[in-house]
């Protein structure tokens, strides 16, 4: 079909009162980042909704990205036909055969802006659902809960037909929550964590710690690859590589075994929230699920949130393995998250860490190392990158092999 | 120069010499090593076991590299015959099969195992009855190569398949050899197959290098134990460019079979017509569609197979007497043996065989040079 214009339904920011402008301000940006490379479309956004009009561009490829884009509830891909009964028949009744299968059930839905159109929605429902019932016989007209919606809205320019309502990804524009950092390791439950808050409208850079040679550029590749992967809700995200082998090897060589671990995360959790207030981030967020593993028990996150008074957000913090899990199969990073690089989480794991550190012992035992110094010396060594859709860590030569094979 | 000896080996095909040279000079690692290099090895390994895989519709986890079709055939017999010695010690397979599959069988006969080798009828065929009739309690694997690479035979895969299916445990294995690409994919990746052999300098890869199928679940006792490689069951280090460059031969090799299939049995077709016509010539290929599209094989009356080969040559026409293998040791041909050929006539037996880039002018030029050849031979032969 070639579809002349997408309508778009605006997610929860409907409800959204005084806001209400700055939200569709946000989504049309975030839309026209989302669209950039469509040079011919036209985004309209209007207070109920949004149109976009193709101009010829290809409607199969803006809905792929409308897909991604938070703050859309759904939206409608239409066709636009002259104002005269047959053009609106002739096209109906080809976007109808397009879809419809034998036993399948619809209706007519009209609505008019034009109240000088000679046909009423009435008229026109009628009209045109009995036009179509006759030419397909194999289709079932049903007034509730049919298969097949056939919206057609009558405006002054001209008369729009749409059949589909596609799910949006819901949420709230990108950015309209303000800025946080998360805290991405390598596995299963960051970038889901990185998902739901962007799903939530805050807009994240990624932070993450890397310890060579212990830990491998795979390990950082990876990483970077995840984040791509969270790239196309958003359009471009930060990287922030943190430095990490100093500290580490310093935790593991003055700190008892058993608060290894506790220490090591109260530091990049400082580091963390040192490179928050540097870049005006207002939370920090991460993939913590409450007693899955001894960093995250309540007695630890006491130990380690300790550094900080900055609001932790922990959008997986009550969900098990396998919601986690089911979530990053959705949005693609599974595959790469189970990969077997080793990340600075599990080096230096201690056979017997502490499930229940104590604060006071934590705070003691810390004394050992030169905190200020150590955060200093690693914060000089950050490298912030920007991650656009389709960038590729790590197999860089898929390409190569491609044309080889 | 005419070459139509493709059956005995096929001239390597451009494009996968070239990505032998490129991932010879580009991706030289070890793939087992941890380094990026070994990284970056290991990822074109995997890419080129991916694209066979989905060529050959199986799974990934179904190929195994090796050195070629004798590999291919000796690792399915020895590893059955050691994996399943316990559970049974008798083998069939046809009187017709490769040396690779014959010579492996009496070896593991010396060793107690029992084998039996079906006879065929005068086409080269077995018959599935008379299979269903050899299987044993103790039966451990059929062996059946899919095409005869002297006459050109394709076996009853599918009707072998069809008994196969009532006894699941033995292990049925295709040398596919002279199969593969040749329009017989279906038959030979029937889902009662468990093991195909495959050779990729038959399909214009390199040398020194083959499939192996193993369909999942079953197993087989490696042949090659050491470092681990191919799932710790062929052990050596893979070799990486003449793996590449025989995916991309067979990803060639299978672009339009269908077009290639009906080019090779046109080119056939002229060449059986023309020369079936002479009363010195015996035709031991048919054009029945039991046979393959690219073996013709034939006999000249009274002329050593060998002379007739060399009197071809001295035409730039390149042909063997039946199988590349046996060629040069003056043996007969064992599948016309098999066929109970007169030996006489065995002796003077040529084989021709085509490829998808051969042509009708080819067809043409060999059947002038035919006519000449045959007519010079009436002189000592009438």
């Amino acid at each position: 079909m070639q579809y002349t214009e997408i309508m778009v339904r605006y997610g929860e920011l409907s409800t959204k009162g005084k806001n209400r402008n700055d939200f569709i301000g946000r989504l049309n940006g975030n839309v026209t980042k989302a669209l950039h490379e469509y040079k011919q479309l036209r985004i309209h956004p209007k207070r109920d909704r949004m149109h976009i009009v193709l101009n010829g561009d290809d409607a199969e490829g803006v809905i792929e990205r409308l897909r991604h884009v938070f703050g859309i509830q759904n939206f409608s891909p239409s066709i636009q036909v002259d104002r005269d009964l047959d053009s609106v028949k002739e096209m109906a009744l080809a976007m109808m055969k397009e879809i419809g299968k034998p036993g399948m059930s619809f209706k007519v839905n009209t609505r008019r802006s034009d109240h000088n159109f000679f046909l009423d929605t009435n008229d026109m429902n009628r009209e045109l659902g009995g036009y179509l019932s006759d030419e397909l016989p194999e289709l079932e007209v049903q007034m509730k809960k049919p298969d097949i919606t056939l919206r057609v809205e009558i405006r002054q320019d001209a008369i729009y037909l749409t059949n589909q309502v596609i799910q949006g990804a819901g949420g709230l524009p990108v950015g309209s929550a303000g800025k946080g950092m998360l805290m991405l390791s390598g596995g299963i439950d960051s970038p889901v964590a990185g998902y739901l808050t962007l799903k939530r409208g805050v807009d994240i850079e990624m932070v993450h710690f890397f310890s060579p040679p212990y830990t491998s550029d795979n390990a950082l590749n990876k990483a970077k690859e995840l984040t791509a992967k969270l790239v196309p809700y958003v359009g471009g995200i930060k990287f922030i590589e943190v430095p990490f082998t100093e500290i580490q090897e310093e935790v593991k060589h003055s700190v008892p075994e058993g608060y290894l671990m506790t220490i090591q995360r109260r530091m990049m959790l400082r580091l963390t929230d040192q490179i928050r207030a540097k870049r005006q981030g207002l939370a920090i967020f991460n993939g913590e699920s409450v007693g899955q593993v001894a960093s995250q028990t309540l007695e630890s996150m006491m130990a380690i949130n300790d550094v900080t008074t900055t609001p932790i957000v922990r959008p997986v913090a009550t969900m098990d393995k396998n919601e986690i899990i089911e979530i990053a199969k959705d949005i693609d990073t599974y595959e790469l998250s189970i990969m077997p690089f080793e990340d600075c989480c599990t080096i230096f794991a201690p056979p017997a860490p502490k499930t229940r550190p104590n604060l006071d012992k934590t705070r003691f035992y810390e004394q050992r190392i030169d905190v200020d110094a150590l955060i200093e010396r690693s914060l000089a060594g950050i490298k912030v990158t920007e991650i656009k859709a389709g960038d590729q860590f790590l197999n860089q030569d898929e390409e190569i092999i491609a044309e080889l094979l | 120069m005419i070459y139509f000896d493709n059956s005995a080996t096929t001239k390597i095909a451009p494009g996968a010499l070239q990505t032998y040279q490129a991932v010879s000079e580009q991706f030289f690692g070890n793939p087992s090593s941890l380094h990026v290099i070994g990284e970056k090895a290991f990822h074109i390994l995997e890419q080129s076991r991916q694209q066979i895989a989905d060529l050959l519709g199986v799974d990934h986890d179904e190929i195994f590299f090796t050195s070629g079709g004798t590999e291919g055939d000796n690792w399915v017999l020895k590893g059955t015959a050691i994996e399943k010695r316990t559970f049974g010690k008798h083998l069939i397979t046809t009187s017709v099969e490769h040396p690779a599959i014959i010579k492996s069988m009496q070896q593991l006969e010396k060793l107690g195992f029992d084998v039996t080798y079906l006879p065929v009828d005068q086409f080269g065929r077995i018959d599935p009855a008379e299979l269903k009739a050899a299987l044993r309690p103790d039966t451990i694997l059929v062996s059946i190569m899919a095409i005869n690479n002297e006459i050109g035979t394709c076996q009853p895969l599918e009707a072998i398949a069809d008994i196969l299916k009532d006894y699941p445990n033995i292990h049925f294995h295709v040398d596919a050899v002279q199969g593969i690409g040749k329009g017989i994919q279906e038959a030979i990746f029937n889902e009662r197959v468990d093991f195909v052999t495959l050779s990729g300098h038959k399909f214009h890869g390199p040398r020194g290098t083959g499939i192996l199928y193993k369909k999942r679940g079953r197993h087989l006792a490696p042949l090659l134990t050491g470092g681990g490689q191919e799932h710790d069951l062929r052990s050596g280090t893979e070799n990486v460019p003449a793996i590449a460059a025989m995916a991309k031969a067979l990803r060639l090799l299978l672009t339009d079979e269908t077009e290639k299939v009906h080019r090779q049995a046109a080119i056939r077709e002229r060449l059986f017509n023309h020369i079936s016509q002479s009363d010195k010539t015996v035709m031991f290929s048919q054009l029945t569609p039991d046979f393959a599209p690219h073996i013709l094989c034939f006999a000249i009356k009274g002329v050593r197979g060998e002379t007739t080969v060399h009197a071809f040559e001295e035409h730039e026409i390149y042909i063997s007497t039946t199988s590349a293998c046996s060629s040069k040791k003056g043996t007969e041909s064992s599948t016309l043996k098999a066929m109970h050929v007169n030996e006489k006539i065995a002796t003077s037996a040529i084989r021709v065989s085509l490829d998808e880039y051969n042509t009708l002018e080819e067809a043409d030029a060999f059947i002038k040079a035919f006519d000449q050849i045959n007519e010079r031979f009436k002189k000592i032969n009438s």
